[in-house]
């Protein structure tokens, strides 16, 4: 009682100063309104965020694409010289595009790889666990709340934590070797042997983020309509008729989202996978970002030139995905308003 | 306990209609339980291993719980010495301490009779353990290493980023919600269309411009290229849109100025929204990895996630260090899980965002 009267008490000296300072602040303000008309202040509201926006978002989108025709390995664009589609001729030098080892960049196309495989089984994956854990969070369950908070968890965990704490799993003495063990199997070396570090990544990153696209799935379900499942249950409609009929044609919208919402996020793996495994063994779990991250200020030989091409390639990747979504949610809308 | 069995297990409208269950509801109930533990048993046993000493670290197969071997102090040795239950060549049990080993003979004594000495193979006895949460691994990292250094940095950097946010935020979302002035779809469409910028497509040139502007290196360097959020500008639009016009009008009647109709009208208006976008940027820049990773190199900048990240990198990792400061940086986030996890779910489920 007497914490919570000092904690009010602070809190309304501190709102007494902040009040104090934005009447200050509105001195010079009046002023200035008085120069610009009420509708010129809009320009003043605006302007923090698109300084700040113009700097660290805008400018970098234009001045990447100058970065890619430029080579060298100074970080100053005046300090660069000027090679034309050297950068992208160099990534694109290739034996046989069967190949990625015949190529010049074939770390490059190793990591293009290994991110088409993961976007692949991860997303696919992913949406089918998000999509029963959703159906299943639908039901009349005791404690929905409860168990929807349950998958939801992993979702705020950072990467790092994320990856530190797989990791802490996966390692050859770790939990999972012991129960392994116990069961009377052969302990593995998780993240030290190619496919089982590729698949540990990809696990872990369906663990951190299944509970976010269950979210928006499960508000996809319950906008359904109730009448239609209780016409469906007088008609005597079998449960699986229901769902293919009913429940899947009308969360289609949202399933689309989800999908593309998945498959751009996945495009941008880094964080927890890096933090599972660096990369390795080897190359295998090498993903783009980490390779641009790699290129443009890790490794001994940087080139910033090369990062910017490849970022540019995987925004150009994204671009797409996103023009989709776009063209899918347009087509969503009409059929709604049919 | 029938009652009770009878309660967890019945279902709505299923009682008396003579349905029993469905394999849907077993499944139902399968997923779940196993969700559970799948969803929060890896946290947890971090959080226990976290406890544990280094040579607890080390056993194969861990235990589940943080175990030392108890230890005994005997005259004549400096340090305390472990003790073992041996089982007696004659096939009574005992309670020895050991002195020394050679190879799988070891040379034990009874605490009680510290004179004679006792040989025992290795393969009779078994350490005397007990609970023990060894907290050392908090307070060592945050004494020896600078983890007390990276945990105010990421404190300074959270608390910082989100106070910009949600004022830098706010004024853009108010002046384009409230005033008609030219220009103001392309403002928005330019806005919209940063979304769809991640960090990782633009790092590169971002470093040129942050490193022109002297910031490399720097806090500020992390925290200002992530505060203009053009989700944060789209959610408080959203909800600004539905303050009644009326009441600004009202307030120009008066002779308000549109700062003091910003701060003291609309502001106080938008708090929910303004709630919810401050959980999502505290949530957002305390898990920032990629940006600070590039940004800071000298290491009395580094944040919680680059100093975890450099320190479980090294050849000779740490464990016991890296998963109580694992376990700490965990710490606000669950906090933000346990009371305020409605919240984010219905901000997820109405707009989206994450």
């Amino acid at each position: 009682m007497k914490a919570n009267g000092l904690l009010s008490a602070s809190q309304s000296a501190l709102m007494a100063v902040v009040g104090r300072l934005m009447g200050i602040i509105d001195v010079p303000l009046r002023y200035l309104q008085r120069k610009t008309g009420q509708t010129g202040m809009a320009a003043f509201f605006l302007a923090p965020n698109m300084a700040i926006f113009t700097v660290f978002v805008l400018v970098p989108f234009v001045i990447n694409f100058v970065y890619s025709l430029t080579g060298g390995s100074a970080i100053f664009l005046s300090e660069r010289s000027f090679v034309g589609a050297e950068q992208y001729s160099e990534i694109f030098a290739c034996g046989n595009y069967l190949d990625p080892n015949s190529c010049k960049q074939d770390v490059f196309w190793i990591a293009a790889g290994n991110t088409a495989a993961f976007v692949v089984l991860q997303v696919s994956l992913m949406i089918v666990a998000a999509l029963i854990t959703a159906l299943i969070l639908n039901r009349e369950i005791i404690g929905r709340g409860f168990w929807r908070a349950v998958f939801f968890f992993p979702v705020l965990l950072s990467p790092v934590v994320t990856g530190l704490i797989w990791r802490w799993i996966f390692q050859r003495q770790g939990v999972l070797n012991g129960v392994m063990q116990g069961l009377g199997l052969e302990p593995h070396d998780w993240l030290t042997e190619r496919n089982s570090a590729f698949f540990a990544s990809i696990g872990v990153s369906i663990w951190a983020h299944v509970g976010f696209y269950t979210l928006i799935l499960l508000a996809g379900l319950q906008a359904i309509p109730k009448d239609l499942y209780e016409a469906a249950q007088m008609d005597g409609t079998s449960r699986q008729r229901v769902f293919w009929r009913i429940t899947l044609p009308l969360l289609m919208p949202n399933l689309i989202v989800v999908l593309v919402l998945a498959l751009i996020k996945a495009v941008q793996i880094f964080d927890e996978a890096f933090v599972l495994t660096h990369g390795g063994p080897g190359t295998s779990t090498m993903y783009l970002v980490q390779y641009i991250y790699e290129t443009g200020f890790a490794s001994e030989l940087r080139n910033p030139g090369l990062a910017a091409a490849a970022s540019i390639l995987m925004g150009a990747v994204l671009v797409v995905l996103t023009l989709v979504q776009m063209a899918a949610s347009r087509r969503n809308e009409k059929k709604g308003a049919r | 306990m029938a009652r009770a069995v009878y309660f967890v297990t019945r279902r709505r409208g299923a009682s008396g209609s003579g349905r029993g269950w469905h394999w849907t509801d077993v499944f139902t109930w399968v997923w779940l339980i196993g969700g559970l533990f799948i969803m929060f048993a890896p946290a947890a046993w971090l959080t226990l291993s976290s406890f544990k000493t280094p040579a607890a670290l080390s056993e194969f197969p861990p235990t589940l719980l943080p175990y030392v071997t108890e230890t005994v102090k005997i005259a004549g040795n400096d340090k305390p010495l472990p003790l073992y239950d041996v089982t007696l060549p004659d096939g009574k049990m005992a309670r020895l301490v050991e002195l020394r080993r050679v190879g799988t003979i070891a040379q034990m004594v009874d605490p009680a009779a510290p004179e004679t000495i006792i040989k025992v193979n290795i393969k009779d006895r078994k350490p005397v353990q007990k609970l023990h949460f060894e907290t050392s691994n908090y307070t060592e990292p945050f004494v020896h290493f600078d983890f007390l250094r990276y945990l105010w940095n990421s404190v300074f950097v959270t608390v910082t980023a989100t106070l910009i946010t949600l004022l830098v935020n706010s004024m853009a979302a108010f002046a384009l919600s409230k005033y008609q002035f030219r220009g103001q779809n392309a403002v928005l469409i330019v806005i919209v269309g940063t979304l769809m910028v991640p960090l990782a497509v633009i790092m590169v040139p971002l470093y040129s411009v942050v490193s022109s502007l002297g910031l490399l290196d720097t806090l500020w360097g992390v925290i200002l290229p992530t505060v203009a959020t053009p989700t944060g500008v789209f959610l408080l639009r959203q909800y600004m849109l539905t303050i009644p016009d009326e009441l600004i009008d009202a307030a120009r009647m008066d002779k308000a100025s549109e700062w003091q109709i910003y701060w003291r009208i609309v502001l106080p208006l938008s708090a929910p929204a303004l709630a919810v976008l401050a959980i999502f940027s505290v949530v957002w820049r305390w898990n920032d990895f990629l940006w600070p990773l590039i940004v800071l190199s000298r290491s009395s900048l580094y944040t919680l996630q680059v100093g975890l990240n450099v320190y479980s990198g090294q050849l000779n990792v740490q464990w016991h260090f890296i998963l109580a400061m694992t376990v700490v940086t965990m710490i606000p986030v669950v906090l933000v899980f346990v009371f305020l996890q409605r919240f984010i779910a219905r901000g997820i489920a109405t707009s989206g965002l994450k």
